[in-house]
């Protein structure tokens, strides 16, 4: 049975191991702050899969090396080492402290200073079960909303309740696809209606809940034009699977020339 | 450490005067911490067969949405998300919650430490039928109009405070929030026996650092319940009172649900969050301490060696059940809760790997020039070692803010979870099962038949649950009901449906347990009063033990629980009751 055990044990650390690296299942990243992330992803990688596969052979290797012969001799009698403790306490304290110490300063730069005044101001909204995307137009300023003019039926800016009697809501422009410039700063202002949904884009390794009753300020970078998926990754209802969207980068006269076609549809 | 006070003379003697003979008193509204402990597990084991089937429906479901499943009919996605809630719902509380610490602990707690019962048995009794009512409330959700509520077992407001957001937020949601509470007032109850019992009720002899690693397990998690389940009670009455008496904890002004504006204002969905994982994450230790300490017993015990490093392991769980209470933001990193904190909660989180660890290394030094008996509980043992390490390997990503901003509610976190909290822990109860059947019961479980099981069962954990890691890379969100709308998904429903055969073999598996189990309580082979030559005191009693536990006698503790191949000494292990002296250590 030791025997047996060790292989067992030998067998799915290897398999494991080898699934994780065998293949690309990281989804290929366009977002300025994507190669961070992905760089502490594969030193924290390194370490665990380090530590894992360490951990799974020493415990296949003792069980079979320990196995009870029939004999008559006694195991050792021990109640433990407090070096041996000291050792490795002090050891796994630097490996997972120092991990964290280095991918503090990750997110910090993510999350610790608003966008560039320069950045452009997108306004994301979900309900169930769609993402609504707003524009702010040439005056840089969202109309307000208000609940009560609210119908998802009619789509647009009647689906966000955006108050036409506001002057700074004339020129406000609604997508269903978010369309971006490529490498230009994009300050995100994350909002729910009904429930709580969460922003997800793989390509962007960004993820951010939007909470009804906050406006939540995010900002992020693509780099590299293309379509690229928007999943919901908060559970919002019966049609959470299917609640997503298309992010769309384009270059910069694409989009100014698509923002300024959707302009004039209003008019 | 302070003698053990209040030994058994002092315990409620006369409650313990003989033993009930009526059926009623005896099996039913029983004060024997014996019969309630074997009541809990039962209860237990009813909620896992139901807990395991619904995840039967959701695999199969996931990779054939148009299927028709015996009993449930082709699933819809709002079905879907009905048996994702109540299966983990089910599991977390009435499993892994339920059957490590209200059933073996209720069994076994009294009879390790020395004691004729629980302190309270009265107590006792009421908080095992308080959670029976809470189960049956529970499972009745699934009868109401609308059906049982989708809102996950985290259920997050505004999803689960207002009716119109989705079928089962109406009266299945009370339900499911009155049961909760009441779930919350039984563990409370419970909590306070064990805390006591520990306390009050030991042998004389047996000190603290006497005590073996399980009432080392049981007595920390009551703590943890003790603390935690106060916080869920508070925050399932708000919700409860947001939804019914029109109160606004959790619901800000201004939503628009289905089209209808919601009368709501002022609420926070971020405070709900805050309440549930503060009671959230130490429900994880909740469930997975007793397990450790059921290891930890059994390492010792068929490695033959006494356990490497016995304070360094109490004080590991200690570190875990106090850093315990202070990670629970790491659930709430993407929430729009305040970046700052999640510097600390990172950092104390990436803190608790450490005394995991501890346990990991002093459970092979344990085994390290052992004398290895392979029995099933052993071999139980030994996969909850490999399964923690699995599962807790997972947790340093997640734990940092950054890396958790892609793996965030995605598959990486079903697999880290179900790994660690589900399967790990499950594994504990089995080789606790094995275990302690011939106390229980006086019979041997089939070694054969139980060593199958374990081969099968683990190989098919890790097929299960592996594999989502590489899933929850790839961007796969977790709670979704089909993979066919997202088109960056669809390649990844052949590994969905690798997941469902395995799920499907892994559970047929467990009809082997379950077989073994009751075929075993009739005709299994009858069980020597210390079938496993372990050290500890339930196997210095008669099989099963009698009403008092001890047969009227009051045991006297030597020394610590692990004293196996001791030098000199006749047999390889000594009794704790046996007065022989060990060396000094």
């Amino acid at each position: 049975m030791g025997l047996a055990l060790l292989l067992i044990i030998w067998l799915i650390t290897f398999l494991s191991s080898y699934f994780f690296v065998a293949h690309t299942w990281w989804p290929h990243a366009i977002s300025a702050s994507a190669p961070y992330i992905d760089h502490q992803w594969h030193l924290t990688f390194i370490a665990m899969g380090v530590v894992f596969i360490a951990a799974q052979v020493a415990l296949g290797f003792v069980v079979w090396r320990y196995r009870d012969h029939g004999d008559a001799a006694k195991a050792s009698y021990s109640h433990g080492n407090n070096k041996l403790e000291l050792t490795w306490t002090v050891l796994t304290a630097i490996l997972f402290l120092g991990l964290n110490a280095i991918g503090s300063p990750i997110w910090a730069a993510e999350r610790f200073h608003s966008a560039d005044t320069s950045a452009m101001k997108v306004e994301v909204t979900g309900l169930q079960f769609a993402w609504y995307f707003r524009y702010p137009g040439p005056d840089n300023k969202f109309g307000r909303t208000r609940p009560e003019l609210e119908d998802a039926s009619l789509g647009g800016l009647s689906a966000l309740g955006v108050d036409s009697a506001d002057p700074a809501a004339k020129d406000d422009v609604v997508s269903g696809v978010l369309f971006l410039p490529v490498n230009r700063e994009v300050d995100l202002t994350l909002r729910a209606q009904d429930v709580i949904h969460s922003f997800f884009v793989p390509a962007m390794r960004f993820k951010q809940d939007a909470v009804p009753g906050l406006m939540i300020h995010m900002h992020f970078r693509p780099e590299q034009t293309g379509d690229y998926e928007i999943a919901c990754a908060e559970l919002c209802g019966l049609g959470h699977y299917k609640m997503h969207g298309i992010m769309r980068v384009v270059s910069e006269q694409d989009f100014e020339k698509w923002l300024a076609a959707r302009e004039a549809d209003k008019q | 450490m302070t003698q053990a006070h209040g030994p058994a003379d002092a315990a409620p003697a006369t409650v313990h005067g003989h033993a009930p003979t009526g059926f009623i008193r005896k099996y039913v509204f029983s004060l024997d911490h014996k019969v309630i402990g074997i009541q809990y597990y039962f209860l237990a084991l009813t909620a896992v067969c139901i807990g395991m089937i619904l995840s039967l429906a959701m695999r199969i479901h996931m990779v054939w949405p148009d299927a028709s499943i015996p009993f449930f009919g082709a699933i819809k996605p709002e079905q879907y998300l009905t048996l994702m809630t109540m299966h983990g719902t089910i599991m977390v509380f009435f499993v892994l919650t339920t059957a490590p610490q209200s059933g073996f602990g209720n069994y076994f707690l009294p009879i390790q430490i020395g004691a004729p019962d629980m302190a309270f048995p009265t107590l006792n009794m009421l908080s095992f039928w308080t959670t029976f009512l809470s189960f049956a409330v529970m499972i009745s959700a699934f009868f109401v109009a609308g059906g049982a509520p989708l809102s996950g077992w985290t259920n997050y407001p505004t999803l689960s405070a207002i009716p119109m957001a989705g079928p089962g937020e109406g009266l299945g949601e009370d339900l499911w929030l009155i049961s909760i509470a009441l779930f919350c007032v039984a563990s409370m109850m419970g909590a306070l026996n064990f805390i006591t019992t520990t306390l009050d009720l030991r042998a004389k002899g047996m000190t603290l650092m006497r005590m073996p690693l399980t009432c080392w397990s049981w007595f920390i998690t009551a703590i943890l319940g003790l603390l935690a389940f106060g916080v869920l009670l508070a925050g399932g009455i708000l919700l409860l009172m947001d939804r019914n008496l029109g109160t606004s904890f959790f619901v800000p002004g201004g939503l628009v649900v289905s089209g209808v504006p919601v009368q709501h204002s002022g609420g926070s969905p971020l405070l709900w969050q805050h309440l549930f994982w503060f009671f959230g994450h130490p429900e994880v230790y909740i469930a997975i301490l007793p397990g450790m300490g059921v290891a930890s017993q059994l390492l010792s015990t068929f490695s033959r060696k006494p356990i490497f490093g016995y304070r360094a392991m109490v004080y590991a769980m200690m570190a875990i059940g106090i850093l315990g209470f202070m990670v629970w933001g790491h659930h709430m990193f993407m929430s729009g809760m305040s970046p700052y904190s999640a510097f600390a909660f990172s950092f104390m989180t990436m803190a608790i790997g450490v005394p995991s660890a501890i346990k990991t290394f002093n459970w092979l030094g344990t085994m390290w020039k052992g004398k290895i008996r392979f029995t099933v509980p052993m071999l139980f043992a030994i996969g909850f070692v490999s399964l923690f390490v699995s599962g807790g390997l997972s947790g340093p990503f997640l734990a940092q803010p950054a890396i958790d901003i892609p793996l965030h509610d995605t598959y990486f976190v079903v697999a880290h979870f179900h790994l660690i909290m589900g399967v790990a822990a499950i594994f504990g109860i089995f080789a606790a099962t094995y275990y302690w059947f011939p106390k229980m019961y006086g019979r041997m479980m089939n070694d054969a038949l139980g060593k199958i099981h374990f081969v099968m069962t683990f190989v098919g954990a890790y097929c299960i649950f592996m594999p989502m890691h590489y899933l929850g890379m790839a961007g796969n969100p977790r709670r979704y009901s089909q993979f066919t709308e997202v088109k960056y998904l669809a390649p990844l429903i052949p590994i969905h449906k690798f997941i469902t055969y395995a799920a499907i073999i892994t559970v047929s598996a467990q009809l082997l347990f379950l077989f073994n189990f009751f075929w075993s309580m009739k005709k299994g082979k009858k069980a020597a009063q210390n079938p496993w030559e372990a050290t500890t005191l339930e196997w210095t009693t008669a099989t099963p033990p009698p009403h008092d536990n001890f047969g009227g006698v009051t045991p006297v503790v030597y020394h610590g629980a692990y004293e196996y191949s001791v030098p000199g000494a006749e047999k390889d292990y000594i009794m704790q009751t046996d007065p022989t002296p060990v060396p000094a250590h």
